[in-house]
């Protein structure tokens, strides 16, 4: 397991975590943007060995956490409505309006957990009387498979499948939380894996615009430790710019080939977000020339629009403006097993990386 | 057993009328297999003798694929009540067996599970004594599902209870874990991935006999952590004694390649099925010894102590982490499912 084991090394991890401790003078918030981060940083037990001024803000980057609720009632509505829908699996415990897809399936409808959209072309083509649609969520990072998928079924002729995209897009998001009147962010960790395809090169405007440093950083405890580090060092020296900390994974031009991909099924579009609302110009959409390949489209469910549960705090929770303990339904009324909204149904939502790890009690920073 | 003689070769719902199609597969297939003199009286239930207290287990088998890397249902079904009864302290002696067959079985696959089943009884050195088979309509079940109560003698010195569980308790885990759950995962349609990771199904229970043998009541307590994984036991335990746990990541053994599946899918390895593994919780005082006896065995080659009951932190398991950091391990809530990315 090389690149993995060597990025859990105990005494590396230590010696960075001292240097940390020797190079902070004030306190910082540190948001690291990437869900897999913050269940890095919990399931690791890192923020209780952080010095206190070192406070990690918990960001919006669980894909899961920010698809909108009306987008899991179309899923559920495809489903009670006779189609085969594939998802991604920790998408199907999220509580829709009515229901989540795991409930649907329980009430007969065909849904297929994979690990691959390419996998739902199959389940097309072996089911040539029934339309198949997957349920394209995620930021940067799944795209380009997602994407991929509609070109497959494009090229082999596959008519009975299309995807439900709900693709979010990281900078606008960041743009999105830097601009709240709330925000006391004075530093980001990138998420890691969006860069790996996506690079680097819009932060360093974002960077720039907003004079605030962006750390590139992976999900391992030495990455982690290393990006925060990396964070502290402009923060104290009153620095701001993008660095690369996880320069084995991450080009500053990304990965060439997913990106032709993606371009060339998707554009960019406005999306929902869950929590957060609608942020202009932060999604994929398809293009024109893949329309039959959308399932909003296909089936014209459109119209479905749905409020959010009045008592889930998830927009805050996703701008960092507020932690989950501090929600008062947290742990009560909402829970893995009957949550009030995503975040605490993802594994790397924040409110279910606070509730398995730590249950309140370790953490509490 | 010849199929060509039996004149069929897919199960249909006939064979779960009680008629003489039933007769006709009970005779030429699980009367055959499973030949032993309880069994032979051909009653609607079977009778044995014992003397003193006994520990009865059962369980039903309803895993998807029903062939997997390593085994199959049949002698899943066997494993896993044999090692629920052993696990109590006990000797498993008897077994009954219920198949609830979705009708379109091919008559070769069932041939293969009865097989399956036969081996699996016969290395853990347990007799077929009473069964059922059922037939339910195509789409009404999942090809078979198998169900097994398993029974036998508490060992003389068992005193196998989360009662005798203590302060300062060694837990020491017998091998991998994670293994089977992953086993199973490779070969689920639509996260099928290439992996030789083979299922580590097995019998336990004379390894669990020969540790009570040698250790007597300083094993306090026995536990394969089968469904919700080695977190779903140890969370049971602090629990149900309000002592806590204090485990080690870097201990807890896991082969290389299951090790890379769970990073793969995004599952955490405390949380997945394990089938040939169990934990001894054991007065520290033996751990050593312990560990030393069942690494003479094949199945606790692995053994290894991964913590102690400790009442530092009371009712929770915590996990200390390779870094040094520390987590609280909750139990699984609903099925652990595969990350987005």
């Amino acid at each position: 397991m090389k690149y993995l084991s060597e990025y859990r090394n105990f005494e590396e991890t230590k010696g960075y975590l001292k240097r940390i401790e020797e190079t902070v003078t004030q306190t910082w918030k540190i948001m690291e943007v990437c869900g897999g981060q913050t269940h890095g940083l919990v399931k690791n037990g890192i923020l209780d060995l952080l010095p206190d001024q070192v406070q990690m803000i918990h960001g919006p980057g669980c894909p899961v956490c920010v698809t909108p609720l009306n987008l899991i009632d179309k899923a559920v509505e495809l489903l009670e409505n006779d189609v085969i829908v594939c998802s991604f699996g920790d998408m199907i415990r999220v509580p829709g309006s009515k229901k989540s897809l795991l409930e649907a399936k329980a009430h007969g409808g065909d849904l297929r957990v994979l690990y691959s959209p390419l996998e739902a072309v199959n389940i097309a083509k072996e089911n040539p009387h029934k339309e198949v649609v997957f349920f394209a969520v995620g930021f940067e990072t799944t795209a380009p498979a997602n994407a991929l998928s509609v070109m497959q079924a494009q090229k082999e002729g596959v008519t009975n499948y299309s995807i439900l995209v709900s693709h979010v897009l990281v900078p606008p998001a960041m743009e999105a939380i830097l601009d709240d009147e709330f925000c006391n962010i004075n530093a980001f960790l990138g998420a890691g894996h969006v860069c790996a395809i996506m690079g680097y090169k819009d932060y360093i405007s974002l960077s720039e615009h907003y004079r605030i440093p962006i750390i590139i950083t992976g999900f391992e405890p030495l990455d982690l430790v290393q990006g925060i580090y990396m964070a502290i060092c402009q923060l104290e020296s009153g620095q701001y710019k993008v660095e690369n900390q996880y320069s084995r994974v991450v080009k500053e031009e990304g990965n060439v080939a997913a990106l032709k991909v993606i371009n060339e099924v998707f554009e960019i579009g406005n999306r929902e977000w869950r929590g957060i609302g609608e942020i202009p110009n932060s999604g994929y959409v398809l293009t024109e020339a893949y329309r039959a390949y959308d399932a909003e489209f296909k089936f014209g469910i459109h119209r479905l629009h749905v409020a959010e549960n009045p008592k889930c705090i998830a927009g805050e929770i996703l701008k960092g403006i507020k932690k989950p303990h501090q929600c008062s339904e947290f742990g009560k009324h909402c829970n893995p097993s009957n949550p009030l909204g995503a975040p605490m149904v993802s594994s790397e939502g924040a409110c279910a990386a606070y509730y398995h790890f730590s249950n309140n009690v370790i953490t509490s920073k | 057993m010849d199929i060509q003689k039996l004149g069929f070769d897919t199960i249909n719902l006939g064979h779960g009328s009680g008629g003489l199609m039933t007769r006709d597969l009970l005779d030429n297939i699980i009367f055959q297999t499973f030949d032993n003199p309880i069994l032979d009286k051909k009653h609607d239930g079977a009778m044995v003798n014992f003397e003193g207290q006994i520990a009865i287990s059962t369980d039903s088998f309803v895993v998807s694929p029903v062939f997997f890397k390593g085994g199959n249902i049949g002698e899943l079904a066997v494993h896993g009540t044999v090692n629920d009864v052993a696990m109590c302290g006990a000797i498993p002696k008897y077994i009954s067996l219920a198949f609830i067959i979705e009708e379109g079985l091919s008559l070769s696959e069932f041939i293969t599970i009865v097989k399956s089943i036969k081996k699996a009884a016969d290395e853990s050195g347990v007799h077929i004594i009473t069964g059922d088979t059922k037939v339910v309509e195509k789409g009404k079940g999942d090809k078979i599902f198998i169900n097994t109560t398993g029974f036998g003698p508490l060992h003389p010195k068992a005193n196998i209870s989360t009662m005798c569980i203590r302060e300062g308790d060694s837990i020491v885990l017998s091998g991998s874990v994670a293994t089977h759950g992953m086993a199973i995962m490779s070969e689920r349609q639509g996260l099928e991935f290439e992996s030789d990771i083979v299922s580590d199904t097995t019998n336990l229970n004379y390894l669990v006999r020969d540790l009570l043998d040698a250790f007597g009541d300083q094993i306090h307590f026995l536990r394969d952590p089968t469904r919700g994984g080695l977190s779903g036991v140890l969370t049971e335990i602090v629990q149900d004694t309000g002592i806590g746990i204090s485990i080690f990541e870097d201990r807890i053994p896991i082969e290389k390649q299951v090790a890379a599946a769970c990073e793969i899918l995004g599952l955490d390895p405390l949380y997945v099925a394990n089938e040939g593994v169990f934990i001894a919780i054991v007065d520290k005082a033996i751990e050593a010894s312990v560990i030393q006896f069942m690494q003479k065995d094949v199945k606790g080659a692995n053994a290894v102590c991964i913590g102690e009951m400790t009442t530092a932190a009371t009712g929770k398991v915590i996990l200390n982490s390779r870094i040094g950091g520390k987590r609280i391990v909750s139990p699984l809530i609903g099925e652990q499912l595969p990350r987005i990315c």
